[in-house]
């Protein structure tokens, strides 16, 4: 591996996140939606129908477009790309050819500038199911056209990545900003975001790009991360044993958790792309590109950079949470309501992320100058953190009713130490024949019998009592 | 008494609110005729009792409840290209057969809510593609002023119903003439209106940016009232536009001191005929004569506007007759190995010769390597052209010339010889490479064939050309007559 270098480009497509399809009034629906129930004339592609433009998702896509600092011309169009497959009910797929929406954008990874190749906007296709292997081999296929004419933005970036972990950054970095934003939910495991590396690898110091393969059906980011580790570790196989690589579609197999040819790229096909004669020409007016671009929220790159500068968060800390509009607002919410920086942090990235339960930003404050106070235990936060996400009532109440203020008045405390002492005799005697971490047992059963003991205060007084 | 089937809308109106007769004997009379006459001019290819029973019954009622609407009671008939809810609508292909739309296009549910009643879904060249509607995927049209002759095409069974007084009024579509030439083949008035005047939702596309619904009728009045009511803004076709719906403006104030401009290239086009020339000489003079100033203005990309139309025109139906798969709709080959096979013999055996050898010339119109070549350059002979219209109306408040260089020909004279064939076109696809609104109105014969007039206006400037049309009825007294027929 010393000697290659890999070069990874991403196409990724985001279904932006609107009401109806990208050129009908059908509504998106659900994963599980019977077939071919959320269909109309214009999604089926009837003899006689006409598209007309989402604006919606004109406005999600100029949104995205302006989140990834790119050029937004005056004049955009749609155009039509043509191919037969019974999944695209036209016959051409309605997208963009050579005036995409937007142009030379760029996306912070890991601190280096990726560059962002064009934004534009394009319709889905349906969905195949087949009873056999595949379409061309399957005794019966069924078409599923819930999906076809559903928007997607297309963003492609330069291939400026350097390795699957840049990838998934690159990734993941776009479903942040594309959340923060509002433009998209970007789930990838709904299809909402679908990632597609395309890979070549070259000598370290070559200036010429090798030949590439795309990657497809990849439903997770760790599995764009491990597809694009195989993909490398094979490029990488065929290259030292003398072969060359073939330009080709790959898929990935979750089940195998390795890439299989699809397609070959060889004879590629030939997409007759002309401007879409059904759909003017959209002329995008500056002021309103202005409007979106100052309704634009604080993006996160930003808003890390503040959570740095303006909390003192550790850049590790200030980089998840400001990867999630929602903990970086609850975190910003917390502090304000008086409670430490670097507390509130740990308490969001410890509890609430993997949770995903979220209190109000009053409500954690109120936790966390609790246990910074020492009032209740660590052990005891959790617990009225997550009862006060249930109930909605302040952890002060339910510090109350458990009785959960802390114990730490020695003289109140003396009489649970010394019982402890009296009922674990044989610990009390190792711990002072010398076996120190005998400790343990006598404490857990404290924790026990007094859990309302400050822990501090508590062990102090054993150690104090044994000596 | 009158008889009913060659009555114009207003004379039809007026007699329907003096309980002259009713919607219903006024739709009979037309059954009646067609029943008589269409074994021999075959214009129809379906008929829709259902819907001219509930209709006519349904513009009785309007009439008693004193709705003054021009097109209460009207019996049309509709191309068969425009998608009617219900009613088998095939483009004239063995391909979609059977097919049923769910929807009704725009421009029909117009008419139907102005109270028009659909007789039935008249014949054609198989989508559209064609000027004799020989091309049809069932059976050809005869011209009701000899039946030994084509009536024009595409809309050519549109025409011939008009013509034969088997419908009062009818639709077509034009993407090269295909309404402007069968009227001037069938004695009739036809208008092709300005691109994105009628919405197109519902039109099975042949080529999206050339295509345009027109009206077929005795009358220019008559033509200019079924414009109107099917006209405007259409939220489902994004190439229709919001101007004002103003095509009656002027309607009657004459040609004195308009200037008509007679372009050389289109009184020597190649093949023109002696007698059509003579016709339209003299209609020029009627008009002349009428107020109006005769000007030269040139069309010097005349030329090129052929080539530049077969190319366009195909590379759009190559992608919009893709979805003409076999999979969803219409006909599909049950035999087929694969989907592969099953494409290529739904489509072999769907569409007809003219249909494929369009598709396959668009096809390699816009292949990879050839595309600047064809669609790029065409686009760009598309541009002079409409400048060169342009330059034209600074000089002239409409272009007057024939319609079509001959008179009706013989059935199968040009089918061996496609580029015979195309040349039908070569006046009035200039229009539709321009857009603009264009009119033919019968100003004669020759031979005893009918021969059209037609006057081109700048775009959105309909009102124009029906003024101009119009002038030319008043002043020549030519007037679509329903033909002789036995």
């Amino acid at each position: 591996m010393r000697n290659w270098e890999v070069v990874i480009g991403m196409e990724v497509h985001v279904q932006p996140r609107t009401r109806s399809k990208m050129f009908c009034g059908c509504a998106i629906g659900n994963l599980g939606d019977p077939p071919n129930s959320n269909v109309c004339e214009v999604c089926l592609g009837l003899p006689g129908v006409l598209p007309t433009v989402n604006k919606a998702a004109v406005e999600a896509c100029l949104k995205t477009a302006l989140a990834l600092n790119c050029e937004i011309p005056r004049h955009t169009k749609f155009d039509r790309k043509n191919y037969m497959y019974p999944d695209l009910p036209k016959g051409y797929q309605i997208s963009q050819y050579d005036l995409p929406m937007s142009v030379n954008g760029s996306l912070e990874v890991d601190g280096r500038r990726v560059r962002i190749r064009r934004v534009h906007l394009e319709e889905d296709t349906g969905k195949l199911i087949h009873a056999g292997d595949k379409l061309h081999k399957a005794w019966e296929s069924f078409v599923d056209l819930n999906r076809a004419g559903v928007p997607l933005m297309e963003i492609v970036s330069e291939p400026d990545l350097r390795s699957a972990d840049e990838a998934r950054d690159y990734a993941v970095g776009l479903r942040t900003l594309l959340r923060t934003i509002g433009a998209s939910e970007a789930d990838m495991e709904k299809g909402q975001l679908r990632a597609e590396p395309n890979i070549s690898i070259r000598r370290t110091g070559s200036e010429e790009l090798g030949v590439k393969t795309e990657l497809k059906n990849i439903n997770s980011f760790r599995a764009l991360h491990r597809a694009i580790l195989y993909e490398v570790a094979r490029q990488t196989e065929v290259l030292e044993a003398g072969g060359r690589v073939v330009q080709e579609t790959r898929g990935w197999s979750e089940a195998e958790q390795r890439t299989f040819s699809q397609r070959s790229k060889e004879f590629a096909e030939d997409y007759r792309y002309f401007p879409e004669p059904d759909l003017p020409p959209l002329e995008l007016d500056p002021a309103w590109i202005e409007d979106l671009r100052r309704a634009l929220p604080e993006l996160p790159g930003a808003r890390r950079a503040r959570l740095v500068s303006e909390y003192g968060l550790p850049a590790a800390d200030a980089l998840q949470i400001a990867a999630d509009r929602d903990l970086a607002d609850l975190f910003e919410a917390a502090v304000g309501a008086g409670a430490g920086a670097k507390p509130v942090a740990n308490w969001i990235i410890g509890e609430v992320a993997p949770s995903g339960k979220f209190p109000t930003p009053e409500h954690l404050a109120e936790v966390v100058k609790l246990v910074t106070a020492g009032a209740i235990t660590r052990d005891q936060a959790k617990e009225v953190l997550l009862e006060s996400v249930e109930t909605g009532r302040s952890p002060s109440h339910i510090v109350a009713e458990h009785g959960f203020a802390q114990v730490s008045d020695e003289s109140a405390l003396e009489a649970e130490v010394r019982a402890v002492m009296a009922a674990n005799p044989r610990a009390v005697e190792d711990y002072r024949a010398g076996k120190k971490q005998a400790i343990g047992a006598l404490m857990a059963d404290l924790k026990q019998r007094a859990p309302q003991a400050n822990p501090k205060v508590a062990s102090e007084l054993l150690l104090r009592l044994l000596g | 008494m009158t008889d009913l089937t060659e009555l114009t809308i207003k004379e039809a109106a007026r007699l329907l609110r003096l309980r002259s007769f009713s919607v219903s004997e006024l739709v009979t009379a037309h059954v009646e005729r067609i029943e008589r006459l269409d074994r021999s001019v075959k214009a129809f290819l379906r008929f829709t009792p259902e819907l001219w029973e509930k209709q006519a019954e349904e513009a009785d009622r309007r009439i008693l409840r004193g709705d003054l609407g021009p097109l209460v009671g009207i019996p049309m008939a509709i191309k068969d290209v425009l998608c009617v809810r219900g009613v088998e609508t095939t483009a004239g292909s063995q391909i979609l057969r059977g097919f049923k739309p769910p929807y009704t296009g725009t421009a029909v549910s117009r008419l139907f809510e102005a109270g028009a009643v659909m007789l039935g879904v008249m014949n054609c060249d198989e989508f559209a593609m064609g000027s004799s509607t020989e091309n049809s995927g069932y059976h050809p049209t005869h011209n009701p002023w000899d039946l030994e002759r084509v009536p024009g095409g595409s809309s050519g069974g549109s025409a011939a119903a008009v013509s034969a007084g088997e419908a009062m009024i009818a639709l077509g579509t034009d993407t090269g003439g295909s309404i402007r030439q069968p009227a001037a083949l069938c004695g009739v008035v036809g208008m092709k209106p300005t691109y994105g005047r009628v919405s197109r939702y519902g039109l099975i596309a042949f080529a999206s940016s050339l295509d345009q619904i027109g009206p077929f009728a005795r009358s220019v009045e008559d033509a200019a009232i079924v414009l109107e009511a099917m006209a405007g803004r259409d939220p489902l076709d994004a190439t229709s536009s919001d101007r004002p719906n103003d095509v009656l403006r002027d309607f009657d104030a004459g040609v004195k001191g308009m200037r008509l401009g007679v372009p050389r290239e289109y009184y020597e086009v190649d093949g023109i005929e002696p007698g059509v020339k003579a016709a339209v000489d003299k209609a020029v003079k009627a008009l002349r004569d009428a107020g109006a100033e005769i000007v030269d203005v040139a069309l010097p990309h005349t030329d090129y506007g052929l080539a530049a139309y077969y190319i366009i025109a195909p590379a759009e139906c190559s992608s919009n007759l893709a979805r003409f798969d076999g999979v969803r709709y219409g006909m599909s080959t049950e035999d087929a190995q694969n989907i592969t096979e099953a494409y290529t013999r739904t489509r072999r055996k769907g569409f007809g010769t003219e249909v494929r050898r369009r598709v396959m010339l668009g096809t390699y119109a816009l292949s990879s390597g050839y595309y600047d070549a064809y669609y790029l350059k065409a686009q760009k002979v598309r541009t002079l052209i409409k400048r060169d219209f342009d330059t034209a109306f600074e000089k002239c408040d409409a272009i007057i010339s024939a319609t079509s260089p001959t008179v009706a020909f013989p059935i199968g004279a040009k089918t061996q010889d496609p580029l015979s064939m195309y040349l039908c076109d070569v006046l009035t696809l200039g229009g539709n490479l321009a857009g603009l609104p264009g009119i033919s109105v019968p100003c004669g014969f020759s031979n005893d064939l009918p021969v059209g007039l037609q006057v081109l206006a700048p775009q959105w400037r309909e009102d124009t050309a029906l003024r101009v049309a119009r002038a030319y009825e008043v002043a020549s007294g030519v007037k679509a007559e329903v033909a002789p027929l036995a």
